[in-house]
């Protein structure tokens, strides 16, 4: 299995890991930053935790300082995730991806979202503008 | 993205680190939002908040050398003079190195979040970049700039290099309104426009234009609406055919296009609003908090007028500028209000676990959702209600 699909670079590196799939919009903020776990009422991750995987949601929410800070202080605590694939970036999203090193793209070719499944393995490559599938989901 | 000899020389370092960490920033978002170029910015406004990331980024700017081309006027952290004595050493010590961080990077120290009012006010027209989404959204709205919805990091960026890129609320396209709003509710003070904000879920995706409303609405409500619109929702801009400074009529607002959605906003909308968002509390109220965003001086009038008749039984915190406190002692207004129970806060955020924590399990009161939503973080639940109610309860004690 080695599926590749386009995409595009906001926030350069390139990462391997496992996807986690949000339907909600995220705000970091709304993490703990000791475990990663999405602390959010309500949230679709709620009490899932976001550490070191490669979050695929819809976008980022929230006032012009919170979104950074809890990147931030997920960063610090070593739960970020490794890597972010957005469908409708927004400028404190962007800001706060590219001051924290943290890759990110978006303009993903929809097969992506119609292929990509929880705990699925993949590679980011912002240099070439590529998501590659490595692995599928073991227990499936 | 296509740079100028200048902008392409502050990319590349020569004219210092710092400069060029900004401009790597900006140039980042711009290609992230396909913008043709950088265009000159004449104001910024800074959402500082104190917070880690906040001393982190601002500090790392600065230990690169950056200063800032435009200086910006800056969100509120927390007021050392009311607080000191009672926060720890390391929050003492972390408000003093962001003051003196962003004081070496040239920023104007007016710890407001409301800088629209008189600090920092651009003109209809004017490119700026402002941080803060209740100024981002009154300036483009109320005051007709363009600026986009600023990170406090882009905002920053933005100071330090005096450039911003061009994409969105920048373009004269983008800043039609796309949702017409018909508001058949009535609505009386600037709370019931707060409530209004927090339609926005409702209300969708893109710029509304608020229809049925009256010509003569308050800057108080205008700054309640643009508020609670982001926190219901993500907003840059909204429209007031007659009001706002942008359009006149219809035409004006949506550039002779349809809408493209119409919603109808009903008086049983809004009470069912503020029911989700705040179900009637009971029993005791221990506080009330007001002042998000920050109260102006008619506000802070109104509140004196409704303590006339009885001093509060709970502490009324409210929070406002240091512009305005400084204007309420001087009046003797500061002092009525001390007297009936109300003390003024300058300089300082709600949104400061360190200051409020310990309001955390005690029954409040507020009138902003805004306030409320950020508070909640810190564990502290307040009812959310118009100020009179907010008053009453705190003469009372309890909700009554």
């Amino acid at each position: 299995m080695n599926e590749t699909f386009s995409c595009r670079e906001i926030s350069r590196g390139i990462v391997e890991g496992e996807v986690l799939l949000s339907q909600d919009q995220i705000l970091f903020y709304h993490a703990d930053p000791a475990t990663g776990v999405i602390t959010e009422r309500g949230h679709c991750l709620e009490g899932i935790s976001v550490k070191g995987k490669i979050l695929v949601f819809p976008g980022g929410k929230g006032s012009s300082v919170v979104q950074m800070d809890g990147m931030y202080k997920l960063e610090q605590h070593g739960t970020a995730p490794l890597g972010l694939i957005v469908r409708e970036p927004d400028t404190v999203l962007v800001s706060s991806a590219i001051i924290m090193e943290l890759p990110m793209v978006d303009r993903v070719e929809e097969s992506f979202y119609d292929t990509i499944q929880n705990g699925d393995r993949i590679r980011i490559d912002t240099e070439h503008q590529v998501i590659q599938l490595l692995e599928r989901r073991r227990d499936l | 993205m296509e740079l100028t000899a200048y902008q392409q020389e502050l990319l590349d370092g020569v004219w210092g680190k710092g400069k060029s960490m900004a401009m790597q920033i900006l140039v980042g978002i711009g290609k992230c939002f396909d913008a043709p170029r950088l265009v000159p910015i004449t104001r910024a406004h800074v959402s500082l908040s104190a917070q880690e990331a906040d001393l982190w980024f601002s500090g790392k700017l600065l230990a690169a050398g950056a200063s800032c081309a435009v200086p910006p006027t800056v969100n509120p952290g927390y007021s050392l003079d009311y607080f000191g004595g009672q926060i720890s050493e390391a929050a003492v010590e972390n408000m003093r190195q962001v003051d003196q961080t962003y004081r070496q990077l040239g920023a104007r120290m007016t710890y407001s979040c409301t800088p629209y009012l008189g600090d920092n006010v651009p003109d209809c027209g004017e490119i700026v970049a402002f941080s803060e989404t209740n100024a981002t959204i009154f300036v483009n709205s109320v005051l007709g700039a363009r600026t986009n919805r600023e990170s406090a990091a882009s905002a920053l960026c933005a100071a330090v290099t005096g450039f911003t890129p061009e994409y969105g609320m920048l373009l004269e396209e983008n800043r039609f309104a796309t949702v017409a709003v018909e508001v058949q509710a009535t609505l009386r003070s600037d709370f019931d426009y707060a409530v209004l904000g927090l339609m926005g879920k409702k209300i969708g995706k893109g710029v509304p234009a608020f229809l049925g409303l009256p010509r003569e609405i308050s800057t108080e409500a205008l700054i309640a609406l643009g508020t609670q619109l982001n926190v219901s929702g993500s907003f840059d801009l909204f429209h007031i055919p007659g009001v706002t400074a942008e359009v006149r009529d219809m035409q004006d607002a949506f550039g002779g296009r349809d809408p493209q959605r119409r919603v109808v906003i009903t008086d049983e909308d809004l009470e069912k609003a503020l029911e989700t968002f705040s179900p009637s509390p009971s029993g005791p109220i221990e506080y009330c908090i007001l002042g998000c965003p920050h109260y102006t001086l008619s506000q802070l009038e109104e509140v004196a007028e409704l303590l006339a008749q009885k001093a509060s039984q709970v502490p009324i915190y409210i929070l406002t500028s240091s512009t305005v406190k400084a204007r309420a002692r001087e009046c003797g207004l500061e002092q009525r209000l001390l007297d009936l129970g109300a003390q003024l806060i300058p300089d300082t955020c709600v949104d400061e676990a360190c200051c409020w924590g310990y309001l955390a399990g005690r029954p409040g009161v507020t009138d902003s959702p805004k306030g409320a939503y950020y508070m909640e973080t810190s564990g502290i639940q307040l009812a959310v209600r118009d100020r009179a109610t907010c008053i009453r309860w705190a003469q009372n004690g309890s909700v009554c």
